[in-house]
């Protein structure tokens, strides 16, 4: 019951908030932040496979494609006629819309879990730099194979995706992804992954079926990175396999490795930063991926555990922190 | 003797050339508490790995609570009820020591994914459940006050006790503890002794013991069987195995007469 009610709340907050930014923000403020908002899917997905389970996966990019193409060709060639049969039947256009976007982007996320699936199986055998190859090899299948398709638009990309979405579906797609994350930490299954990340070996003599763990990480992992790829593609409604190459993933990892192996709060303000820093570096022009370059080096070398380390950030854990120190003032 | 809890019957282990394991019978009655010993290299831990199943065996049979386990996955073995610590001690580091037990008892969880993620009763019910299980061993083995520390940053001898703690949490009917008294000292290797035949009554669990420590393999087992090069040469009581001429041979070397020196 409680769950429901913070969910009414939640999605209630979402839509006024849907409602009232695009008026107190420009254009171009407003994609930042709806790429700040695909971003951080992004990188708390991976973290499930990189961070939890220790999984070294560079071929998110790959997963992220594949929900971005299905859940776009879904939409161009059947969830637009069920938008004009819905709305025929008396349904508002924007609801509509909304339960086309909602099974497009559920079709994308599921075709990415189920490309997760086929590449988490080598993962049962493959540790380490051979398994980061296996991911890498795949990622650039994706690309080439999109890059080759007629149907998608080759190398010429994708134009004409309905454009659906807006702060409110990027909003339920993070809210989505922090809370099956934080759920899944504190949980039995959680604490499975986090054992095969420290020792496998132990994991699995204590009973954890390790093969169907990373299985599992893999399987999630790739369907939100799906999901950030839909909302992605109904965002810019258009698509080029150039989004998917192989520093998308390697952008991706960053973020990972930067907010802490681990740490869901640590991937979302690392996915912001890393989103915000070149918009920010614009004005220096040529000089913009050289410093973003160096910021992440020196950031490494003095936290080389990440911006924060395993911990997490929460309301409570803040509050912890502020009041001693208010106290001593 | 009660029905026979584990049997391995003529189990061997081969990589390439070499024979790690030899022909091996040993049968361990439930209840019971068991030695394992012989040399560096002699095998021990090749055996621990061969019945949880980290190594499937080359030849031969293992029979656990009388059915087949040959072949069986690692995690499948130990939901039958079989546990282990490790030599080098291996604890999820990262985790905190309550963590770690809870992980162990993973399998009596019944809270599916979805469960633990819309956070229902079937899932708040396991937790807690979890928790008390694990809180209570933590409590048995001295460790409350370590809870929530991060067990990679515990104490050694700490780390020891809660490895045991750990391969206790999943209710096993069988406990393998290999070399639980490496690296302590006199004094807490005696209290590891107590500790030892203190869980076999507490949790009614049958245990095998690999050792090098003589005082306690001798002090605290019924029965120990010597390996040396994969091959079992000895099995028997404490008092046999103390006397045993091939076992003092493989210990140390072939018996040197006093009468060596007297002659130069």
């Amino acid at each position: 019951m409680r769950q429901l009610l913070w969910a009414v709340v939640g999605l209630g907050t979402l839509a006024a908030v849907n409602a009232v930014l695009p008026r107190l923000i420009n254009p171009y403020v407003a994609q930042v932040v709806i790429l700040c908002g695909i971003n951080v899917i992004l990188a708390v997905s991976l973290n499930l496979v990189n961070g939890f389970t220790g999984q070294f996966s560079i071929g998110h990019a790959g997963f992220m494609a594949l929900g971005a193409y299905g859940s776009a060709m879904f939409s161009m060639h059947v969830g637009t006629r069920w938008v004009a049969t819905l709305a025929a039947l008396g349904l508002t256009v924007q609801v509509a819309e909304g339960l086309a976007l909602l099974v497009a982007l559920a079709l994308g996320g599921l075709l990415a879990a189920l490309a997760g699936y086929l590449v988490g199986l080598p993962s049962l055998r493959l540790r380490g730099d051979y398994l980061a190859i296996v991911t890498l090899g795949f990622g650039e299948i994706i690309r080439v194979l999109i890059l080759n398709v007629d149907a998608v638009g080759a190398a010429r990309g994708l134009p004409g995706i309905p454009a659906w979405v807006d702060f409110f579906w990027v909003g339920v797609g993070v809210a989505a992804v922090i809370l099956l994350a934080r759920h899944l930490a504190a949980s039995t299954h959680g604490r499975a992954l986090f054992a095969i990340r420290d020792d496998e070996v132990a994991a699995e003599a204590l009973g954890v079926d390790t093969t169907s763990y990373k299985v599992l990480a893999f399987v999630l992992g790739a369907f939100f990175a799906g999901i950030a790829g839909g909302l992605f593609a109904h965002y810019l409604s258009y698509l080029n396999p150039n989004s998917f190459t192989f520093i998308k993933s390697i952008e991706v990892i960053a973020m990972v490795v930067l907010g802490g192996m681990g740490s869901i709060s640590g991937s979302v303000l690392a996915a912001i930063i890393l989103t915000l820093l070149p918009e920010v570096l614009r004005p220096v022009k040529d000089y913009r991926m050289v410093i973003y370059s160096l910021m992440l080096i020196v950031l490494m070398i003095t936290r080389p555990g990440g911006l924060l380390g395993s911990r997490e950030v929460s309301l409570a854990w803040l509050l912890k922190r502020l009041r001693p120190a208010r106290e001593q003032a | 003797m009660s029905a026979p809890i584990l049997a391995l019957e003529q189990v061997t282990m081969q990589f390439g050339g070499l024979k790690a394991v030899a022909d091996l019978d040993l049968t361990i009655a439930e209840g019971e508490l068991v030695g394992l010993i012989g040399p560096n290299g002699a095998g021990k831990t090749t055996v621990f790995n061969v019945i949880t199943g980290v190594y499937a065996p080359t030849g031969g049979e293992l029979r656990f609570m009388g059915r087949s386990i040959r072949g069986l996955r690692p995690h499948a073995i130990a939901h039958r009820g079989v546990s282990r610590t490790f030599q080098n001690i291996r604890l999820f580091g990262s985790r905190c020591c309550r963590d770690n037990v809870s992980i162990a008892a993973h399998h009596h969880a019944t809270a599916t994914l979805l469960d633990a993620v819309v956070r229902n009763r079937r899932f708040e019910r396991d937790e807690r459940a979890l928790r008390e299980q694990a809180d209570a061993l933590l409590e048995f083995f001295g460790l409350s006050a370590w809870a929530e520390t991060i067990a990679g940053e515990l104490p050694y001898g700490q780390q020891r006790r809660l490895e045991i703690a750990r391969a206790l949490a999943g209710r096993p009917r069988l406990l393998l503890l290999d070399e639980p008294a490496a690296g302590l000292n006199p004094q807490e290797s005696d209290a590891l002794m107590h500790l030892i035949v203190e869980i076999r009554r507490r949790f009614e669990v049958t245990i095998l013991l690999i050792e090098h420590d003589m005082r306690v393999v001798m002090g605290i087992c019924e029965r120990i069987a010597v390996l040396d090069y994969g091959v079992k040469i000895a099995e028997g009581t404490p008092d046999q195995i103390r006397t045993d001429p091939k076992v003092i041979e493989a210990y140390l070397g072939e018996e040197v007469h006093a009468d060596l020196g007297a002659g130069g």
